[in-house]
């Protein structure tokens, strides 16, 4: 009896591995497991393809170096705060000093000129890139529905759309750093220049896609809705407020992902090229300072930039699902 | 009874590439207080373009619309429409869809309290009072239909105009819903036009059936009057001699003098290329 017992338990182990296999590898075990396995796979192609690249910097920047490097520019942020803090302490105690001694004398606070952080860059960009997106929107939705309600409007201005919207940022730059400097002129400038520059620049980039979106959910709305306004006789404006905008929410989602995309991309670009404060600007600068430590940082800029396009793409996705009424348009 | 809406001489052309296309040519037709009518005929015989230029959708291209002796020029909520996939909106709940519908039309006559109370005796009437929170997405297709009559319902409609109102249902919801609608319609005594494709439906509901010719130039036929007592139960009307007799006669007309002859071959490559051009 007890041979048979244990012939079953040999018999039944097998089965049971096997069932733990399938029940490991369950849906959501896959939706951590496999991009796991890509990553990992991705590192490891990364740091043997990078050990065997040699350049007149040194090798090219593995993972490691990189995670070297993301640990150094955090101590370099830290330091330059601790700095900063010292500054403004120090600049305190020298006014004090001075107006115990003169009393008529009027203190004067300087603002701290050190030299902006990894992490004041990516500030910046994220500023930037939100603000001339924010602007492109604004302009960029009602724009499209005037255009998607009225054929005529939209033959009128579509071939302007098709002609600027293949346009790079780089083209534009340096028409905008021009005019930027030629008509925002104010003695005490609320945002700097180098902001206004990168700002109209993404807008001029990012604002197509979201024109054209828009304007194609409009124009392709479901005839029955428009029928059913016809018939409850909706006014214009409200017409547009019940049943045009909430039809076309799913193809502006789409269009306002697309454009955030665009947008920061061309912000990278254009920080580059117009050396504006920014995460381009720290590439850029990177570059030319050319030390054995540039390509890692350089390297790292790369992937955070890559990790905040995800993030702002998330986050955008997440938008859409709480706003928009049709949950299917906003699976990926 | 007195005629609430008059169909006068309507003619409908549609300018294609090919030339005009004549739709209807002298569609005439008066209709009285708390009739209901049905519009039968073959798909593409311009059954929908005569509901349409009732609702004013489309404009007719000669002859008009009176209704209570005044043309009608622009599509309102006295006319309204229950369409065939019940073009609910989306992005409101069930209640909320008669709602919009509800404030745009009673906006001056009704306080809010009222409105509520009259969106809710609608979805009653429709007995869709259980799912007034959910979405469209969420019902049954019988379901929608039944909102998207409570929403034409709930606008007081001189006329109520009705494209092929079951036609995306299965048989057995078909069937339930015609009860529905004849149980609803002895309530309210509506003046009602009915598309159809079903011949059962048609002498099941109507006071009258108006029989349609098939296009290009389509127009009516024949004028079928139903006179069986109301209400109406379809298990004993199976075994009643009228209703059989209206029913052969509507079947002897479409599939008799108005039998739709279709190319039974299957097109050549030459015919299918000039169908893609």
């Amino acid at each position: 009896m007890t041979a048979t017992l244990s012939k079953k338990t040999v018999g039944a182990q097998p089965m049971s591995i096997k069932a733990l296999f399938t029940a490991f590898f369950t849906t959501k075990a896959k939706a951590i497991i496999l991009p796991s396995v890509g990553i990992v796979c991705f590192l490891l192609f990364w740091s043997l393809a990078a050990s065997s690249i040699d350049t007149s910097l040194g090798k090219f920047p593995g993972p490691s170096a990189v995670a070297t490097q993301i640990s150094n520019l955090i101590d370099e942020h830290n330091t330059e705060r601790e700095k900063e803090t010292a500054f403004y302490i120090r600049q305190e105690q020298r006014n004090q000093a001075r107006m115990a001694k003169d009393p008529s004398y009027e203190p004067k606070t300087r603002a701290y000129t050190g030299k902006e952080t990894f992490l004041d860059q990516i500030i910046t960009s994220l500023l930037t890139v939100l603000s001339g997106f924010l602007l492109a929107a604004i302009i960029a939705i009602p724009l499209g529905i005037a255009i998607g309600l009225s054929k005529n409007l939209n033959m009128a201005i579509n071939p302007i759309i098709q002609i600027f919207k293949p346009v790079s940022p780089l083209a534009w730059l340096p028409l905008v750093t021009m005019v930027v400097s030629a008509v925002y002129v104010s003695p005490e400038p609320l945002f700097a220049k180098s902001f206004i520059n990168s700002l109209i620049t993404v807008t001029l980039c990012s604002i197509w896609p979201m024109v054209i979106n828009t304007s194609f959910g409009v124009a392709s709305m479901n005839q029955d809705w428009v029928n059913v306004s016809k018939v409850l006789s909706l006014p214009k404006l409200v017409h547009i407020q019940k049943i045009v905008i909430p039809a076309s929410i799913p193809a502006i989602f789409t269009g306002m992902r697309m454009s955030l995309g665009v947008a920061w991309m061309v912000l990278i670009a254009a920080e580059m090229l117009a050396q504006n404060p920014g995460l381009g600007k720290f590439v850029w600068d990177e570059f030319q300072n050319g030390s054995s430590q540039s390509l890692s940082r350089i390297m790292t800029a790369v992937i955070v930039i890559g990790l905040i396009g995800f993030m702002l793409d998330r986050t955008m996705l997440q938008l859409q699902k709480k706003l928009s009424w049709d949950k299917s348009s906003a699976q990926r | 009874m007195s005629i609430i809406l008059d169909i006068s001489k309507v003619d409908m052309v549609f300018p294609t590439p090919k030339g005009d296309f004549t739709a209807l040519k002298g569609v005439d037709l008066q209709i009285k207080k708390g009739e209901f009518i049905s519009l039968i005929g073959h798909s593409g015989c311009g059954k929908s373009t005569v509901l349409n230029i009732v609702a004013c959708l489309h404009k007719a291209t000669k002859g008009g619309v009176l209704l209570n002796n005044k043309e009608v020029t622009e599509p309102g909520p006295e006319r309204a429409v229950v369409f065939q996939n019940h073009s609910l909106l989306p992005w409101l709940s069930c209640y909320e869809n008669i709602e919009l519908a509800v404030k745009r039309v009673f906006k001056n006559e009704m306080t809010p309290a009222q409105m509520t109370q009259w969106i809710e005796h609608n979805l009653n009437l429709v007995h869709m009072d259980h799912a007034k929170d959910k979405r469209p997405d969420e019902i049954s297709g019988g379901m929608k239909q039944r909102i998207g009559i409570a929403r034409a319902l709930a606008m007081k409609p001189k006329v109520l105009l009705m494209d092929e109102p079951f036609g995306a249902l299965d048989a057995l919801t078909r069937a339930h819903m015609q009860d529905s609608l004849m149980e609803i319609q002895q309530k309210l005594n509506n003046t009602v036009i009915m598309i159809t494709h079903d011949v059962d439906e048609a002498v099941l509901l109507s006071d009258r059936i108006v029989m349609m010719t098939n296009g290009p130039a389509a127009t009516i036929g024949e004028i079928l009057d139903v006179n069986l007592p109301h209400p109406r139960d379809r298990l004993a009307l199976a075994e009643d001699p009228e209703y059989n007799r209206l029913r052969s006669e509507v079947l002897t007309f479409l599939y008799e003098k108005q039998r739709k002859v279709e190319a039974i071959a299957t097109p050549t490559k030459k015919q299918k290329q000039s169908d893609v051009a």
